[in-house]
């Protein structure tokens, strides 16, 4: 029944004009952001540039302040990887005694996470700032690590605790036969068993945090360690209908997370459709 | 966020049965079972880091927040305990009302939206075509950008000079043309098609991964039996991707209603507060104007839509896909 025929050959043409006009967008970005200041004014929206005019990526890299793009990069980078370290820790451990706990406590702490994943963020922001100025976490990378740590916490020992339970316990129970403590059998039998679901962790909760703008516009509000997506918010805000300069900062931080994108489109994919099934 | 709920969706599902978690893994001879182990697994004391972290940051601030709800603070020095005054004032301001609907929206119109483009997709990538993985990898790829970034390209496309009107200046349609996002009537639905065309690969993929478990067999022989492709898309695709349709409007509306980012960037929430919704006005008057006691009070409302639809949703949907099997 599903052999390659001519009205396949038409279906899979269709879709790829409805892809094409889908990724529309993408082509108004590219050439406007090679479009010279003149250009970008006098000539009609939809046309290509007539060269290609690369200064407006180079301006991007002067921009001084909260716009500076190259620290806002770095920033990002740090509290991205920041972040995934803590979730990864501290979910794989939370994670791993709440999956394979009978006891009671375990499955109360399990719908303490699960309730907090679809507990909405603002409520809590306000006396988050607060407390978080108090203990002075506002305004450094570091702050933010800890702060997205607990936000996203509950989402990554969803994510391990559910891993596990599918995982079984042999490989642990002759592990323990053998004489290995508990320790050991998470550091040398669990740990190595886990890098499917640590992948989708690192993955959604790191594109959260590296795409986050609500966040880091608060806790990191007039401080210089603006993250990524401030940093363009504060170099367009300071342009009026520049589009080609605007693009060409939007190009640039776009790229690192396109790029990362088309190397693990699997994996991205995967953890989306919710996971750990693969 | 995303595929969490997924997950919890089905470990819940799996909690409630009589048998522990662990046991019964598929494929495995049954072990007798033991009504707890003889072994340990780990410290109970391994999620105690977890347990505070989340304590503190989503319950201890979250109760925080609802306690401030009912009150005048300002953010700064003493603050009045004031009862109901916040939200009553709430529902007499047009512009709150306003982003209350706008809120409703774009939350639904989304998840309408994405799902029905999103599961149309699904549907013709699932199989045959040589291209579809590419043509998957291509759709989903506005899914990993920040909506901020993706918010600015469309800001561009619905200028007053920008390609749309070009567009429809080419159709001949130029009584169409507009600028739309200062436009009162048009701009939130400029949101939503920017919200929409984000949010679509989500769907697909969450679909697209429902459907590849569907035995093709089944759908063959109904075809053989003379079913044509709607009564198949009916009787035998619809029935077996309840789960996907259960996963994926839940997020999309816990999604579509803290929509933020696309706003601050396409209109600030206007023209004259036509697109503001109830996120942009938590930040606005806590952050901007310095209204704690309001803003937490805007904030409480949008908690408890969420919480509310989020219930609502696992309820519908679960009894449904009991039903479907």
């Amino acid at each position: 029944m599903f052999h390659y025929t001519r009205w396949t050959a038409l279906r899979e043409v269709l879709l790829w004009i409805v892809a094409l006009i889908f990724l529309l967008p993408f082509y108004f970005l590219i050439s406007t952001a090679l479009k010279s200041d003149a250009e970008v004014f006098s000539t009609n929206p939809v046309a290509p540039p007539s060269a290609m005019e690369l200064g407006n990526f180079a301006e991007v890299f002067t921009a001084t302040g909260q716009s500076n793009i190259l620290l806002g990069l770095l920033n990002s980078v740090i509290i991205t990887g920041g972040s995934i370290l803590g979730l990864v820790v501290l979910g794989s451990l939370a994670g791993y005694v709440i999956a394979r706990s009978t006891r009671r406590w375990s499955k109360v702490a399990y719908y303490l996470f699960l309730v907090a994943i679809t507990l909405p963020t603002q409520l809590g922001t306000v006396p988050l700032y607060i407390g978080a100025r108090t203990l002075g976490l506002t305004g450094s990378p570091w702050g933010m690590i800890v702060l997205y740590t607990g936000m996203l916490l509950p989402l990554s020992i969803f994510l391990y605790a559910g891993f596990f339970r599918g995982l079984g316990i042999a490989y642990e129970e002759a592990a323990v036969m053998d004489g290995a403590t508990p320790t050991q059998v998470f550091f040398l039998i669990v740990l190595p068993l886990m890098a499917p679901a640590t992948g989708t962790v690192a993955i959604l909760a790191g594109l959260i945090v590296w795409n986050d703008f609500f966040t880091p516009l608060i806790f990191l509000a007039g401080s210089g360690a603006q993250t990524l997506p401030v940093a363009m918010y504060f170099y367009v805000g300071s342009l009026v209908s520049q589009w080609n300069q605007i693009f060409a900062i939007v190009i640039v931080s776009m790229i690192p997370i396109i790029a990362f994108y088309l190397f693990a489109q699997k994996k991205f994919m995967q953890g989306f459709a919710g996971g750990l099934k693969n | 966020m995303t595929a969490s709920t997924h997950r919890g969706d089905r470990s819940l599902a799996a909690g409630q049965r009589p048998a522990t978690p662990r046991a019964g893994t598929p494929g495995r001879p049954p072990r007798p079972r033991r009504p707890r182990p003889l072994i340990a697994f780990g410290h109970w004391w391994w999620a105690l880091p977890a347990i505070i972290a989340v304590t503190a940051i989503h319950y201890a601030a979250t109760a925080a927040g609802g306690f401030f709800a009912f009150t005048d603070w300002s953010g700064i020095g003493s603050f009045e305990f004031i009862g109901w005054d916040n939200f009553t004032r709430i529902l007499a301001d047009p512009v709150q009302l306003g982003a209350l609907r706008n809120t409703l929206l774009i939350a639904f119109g989304s998840v309408v939206l994405t799902n029905v483009i999103g599961l149309g997709l699904a549907l013709a990538l699932n199989r045959g075509l040589k291209t579809r993985y590419v043509l998957r990898v291509l759709l989903f790829m506005p899914v990993v950008l920040s909506p901020l970034a993706v918010s600015y390209i469309w800001k561009f496309i619905f200028e007053y000079n920008g390609p749309l009107n070009q567009f429809l200046g080419a159709l001949g349609l130029t009584s169409l043309q507009k600028a739309w996002l200062a436009d009162p009537t048009w701009s939130i639905w400029v949101i939503l098609v920017v919200v929409v065309w984000q949010n679509t690969g989500i769907a697909m993929v969450i679909y697209l991964a429902n459907l590849a478990s569907v035995d093709p067999g089944i759908e063959e022989a109904a075809a053989l039996d003379g079913a044509g492709v709607m009564q198949r898309f009916r009787h035998i695709t619809l029935p077996s991707i309840r789960p996907a349709i259960a996963i994926s409007t839940t997020l999309g509306l816990i999604n579509g209603f803290r929509v933020f980012d696309q706003i601050m960037a396409l209109t600030g929430g206007g023209p004259a507060g036509a697109t503001e919704t109830l996120a942009t006005e938590v930040y606005k008057e806590t952050f901007s104007l310095g209204n704690f006691g309001y803003g937490a009070a805007l904030a409480l409302m949008l908690t408890v839509i969420i919480l509310v639809f989020a219930i609502v949703q696992q309820r519908v949907t679960r009894d449904r896909s009991k039903e479907g099997q």
